[in-house]
């Protein structure tokens, strides 16, 4: 026999979800999820969830983009191989800010991406909740909440009894 | 039921009436409907007039690709350009590309800063044409440069065969910096926007090959809040970031001539000038394309006439602010009382390219002032053609700026004329075609509009609007 993952229930609007939440918050469980086919504006609020750390990778990865662009045009045209082109001074940080600018963005591009996916936990092709056909639909036009059975308030019976009064009009368990 | 509570709404709502909320969405669609219509598009049969679009637009590319390998095989001598314009079709075609690409970059970060929630419907495809403007673009400076099989190690910034390094002092440099950098935040911020919506793709698919294909690109998306809490903040930040970029590549293009002696070129306004004419451009491709899309896909109730009329707006507030720089570049060229910059400007407009000036003129000044009227601006022809008028151009705008301002500069013993040979023609002929061919492929293998984000500026998204399952009219 498989080992269960948790329990998710449907929902048909965006307000029945989020009053659902709520709920679930308010039960005190830790392990548990909303899942929306879009961001629903507020859930964050409804779930507790504090603002998201994302930024920080943005900044560390900006900062990093600007110093090796600076980095980078004064080794190469002020130390490595001297030359004087123009009259102009081996190394500024004047000309050398549009390509310093550029990598700016760059790096924190890249950082802003890598860092929300690390945050995510992506990429994870392989989960149950994947393989449930019901669930499919969370990408179509269905709201669910998922309880995994991890949660230490989670009991077979109670939860569902929770969920049910929340409103949700279909429940069922996910397989591991 | 749900109409019900709808009349009730619109009824008892605290907007006063004439003033409600256009809807983005017309005739009510349910969030069901947004990823069937979509999704259709790329699910459904190969549509008639898709496959002699493609081949069309294909055998164009290739005509490119066999006109660059003669290029690559005999030298750049097979364009017409040589003293005194040694800059001409090339290096238009590269700054026209690459201006267009600045529609898609403007929808998708700066009026989702500014919260245009109806950037929603055509954000998706916009960007994909800045991928593909940017393809396009990045074509011509590469193969300008004749042995392109060694511009990899000229453009990186690696020491040539003597250990010398790149000059960061030359704008060219920092234009490439320029141009690669948005070539990849654009392709990461596009891809980031379609990761939910490959979940949907994935989700729909009935083959196993879709299933895998998509998935594997989704990412293993499973729309959770804890997930969207931190894409919500990564394409804000990406937004915010995508700004002061777009903004920079193409006053950096600039600088590629601004930087410059050359009379015509050496000029302060050549920043704001060339990024509002970019944005000009760039929403002339956008609409060129979505017109006849939205009808050959069905697609009238989420790209609306209103969305074509806010576009025509921007149109015209850019296509105005060209005219000023226009004006403002012959003002300057009086005022500042050096004689060869108010010959090179009475050389444009009179001289022996007359007609690319006026016809530069007819197309960016005075075709969008008609966008004033609000019956030509919910034209769909009407629109449509202007459109077109303002590719052509910003095409022109640019072989003005660089070819008559090169043929003739400070010494009369070295002026010229340039022509361009059948190998210029072709190879900027073959660039629409790559453009197409990557444009059509998009459309049939891509949801090319933003599923979910539409979904999200629907009344049924909304969990405190009745259609959205709030209980009651107040809260």
């Amino acid at each position: 026999m498989s080992k269960s993952y948790g329990i998710i229930a449907e929902f048909d609007t965006p307000a029945d979800v989020m009053a659902a939440a709520r709920a679930v918050r308010k039960a005190g469980f830790k392990h548990w999820d909303v899942h929306t086919p879009f961001p629903v504006h507020g859930m964050d609020e409804a779930m507790g969830l504090k603002n998201s750390n994302v930024g920080w990778f943005t900044f560390i990865g900006g900062v990093t983009g600007y110093t090796s662009g600076m980095l980078m045009i004064w080794f190469q045209n002020a130390v490595d191989y001297r030359i004087v082109v123009g009259g102009k001074p081996l190394f500024s940080p004047l000309f050398a800010f549009p390509v310093s600018y550029e990598l700016t963005i760059l790096f924190a591009s890249f950082a802003t991406i890598f860092g929300m996916l690390f945050l995510n936990r992506l990429p994870c092709l392989h989960h149950p909740l994947l393989k449930n056909q019901r669930f499919a639909q969370v990408t179509h036009d269905k709201f669910y909440i998922v309880i995994e059975t991890t949660d230490r308030q989670y009991s077979e019976t109670e939860t569902r009894k929770l969920l049910e009064s929340a409103g949700s009009k279909h429940i069922e368990q996910v397989e591991e | 039921m749900a109409s019900v509570v709808e009349s009730k709404w619109a009824t008892k709502g605290s907007t006063p009436k004439g003033l409600e909320r256009q809807p983005l969405v017309l005739n009510q669609r349910s969030l069901g409907w947004i990823s069937d219509r979509v999704a259709s598009i790329v699910e459904g049969p190969t549509p008639k007039w898709w496959w002699p679009a493609f081949l069309i637009s294909a055998s164009l590319a290739g005509m490119m690709f066999a006109m660059i390998g003669y290029l690559v095989a005999t030298g750049v001598g097979v364009w017409g350009l040589n003293q005194p314009a040694g800059w001409a079709w090339d290096i238009t075609n590269f700054v026209f590309w690459i201006g267009i690409g600045h529609a898609g970059t403007l929808i998708s970060a700066i009026l989702f800063l500014l919260r245009q929630r109806w950037r929603t419907s055509i954000n998706r495809a916009a960007e994909a044409m800045t991928l593909f403007a940017v393809a396009c673009a990045g074509i011509f400076p590469l193969v300008h440069v004749g042995r392109i099989w060694l511009a990899p190690i000229w453009l990186a910034p690696l020491p040539n065969s003597m250990g010398i390094w790149p000059q960061f002092r030359s704008p060219l440099l920092w234009d490439v910096f320029a141009v690669s950098t948005y070539g990849t935040v654009s392709l990461l911020f596009w891809y980031v926007g379609l990761v939910p919506d490959l979940a949907t793709m994935r989700d729909r698919a009935t083959s196993k090959f879709r299933k895998f294909a998509y998935g594997l690109f989704a990412l293993g998306w499973t729309g959770s809040n804890r997930h969207w809490s931190n894409y919500e903040k990564a394409y804000l930040l990406l937004a915010g970031l995508s700004t002061p970029l777009v903004l920079s590549v193409h006053s950096i293009v600039s600088f590629d001539f601004a930087v410059s002696q050359v009379p015509g070129w050496h000029t302060t306004i050549f920043p704001p000038y060339f990024v509002a004419g970019a944005i000009f451009s760039g929403f002339g491709m956008v609409l060129t394309l979505l017109i006849p899309l939205r009808t050959l896909c069905k697609l009238e109730d989420l790209i609306t006439v209103r969305h074509v009329e806010l576009m025509g707006k921007v149109v015209l507030a850019t296509g105005s602010i060209v005219g000023y720089a226009y004006g403002m570049e012959f003002f300057i060229a009086w005022y500042g009382g050096n004689p060869n910059e108010l010959y090179a400007f009475k050389n444009r407009a009179f001289g022996p390219y007359w007609w690319a000036y006026w016809s530069m003129i007819s197309c960016n000044v005075i075709c969008p002032q008609l966008f004033w009227f609000k019956k030509i601006r919910t034209n769909l022809v009407a629109v449509f053609i202007i459109s077109i008028f303002v590719n052509i151009g910003m095409w022109f705008e640019r072989f003005v700026i660089i070819v008559i301002s090169l043929h003739r500069d400070y010494l009369p013993s070295s002026w010229g004329y340039f022509s361009p040979t059948y190998v210029d023609i072709l190879t900027f002929v073959g660039s629409f075609g790559l453009f197409c061919t990557l444009f059509l492929l998009f459309m049939r293998f891509l949801p090319m509009i933003a599923i979910a984000e539409v979904k999200g500026v629907t009344p049924q998204a909304d969990p405190h609007h009745p259609l959205g399952g709030a209980k009651g009219g107040h809260h």
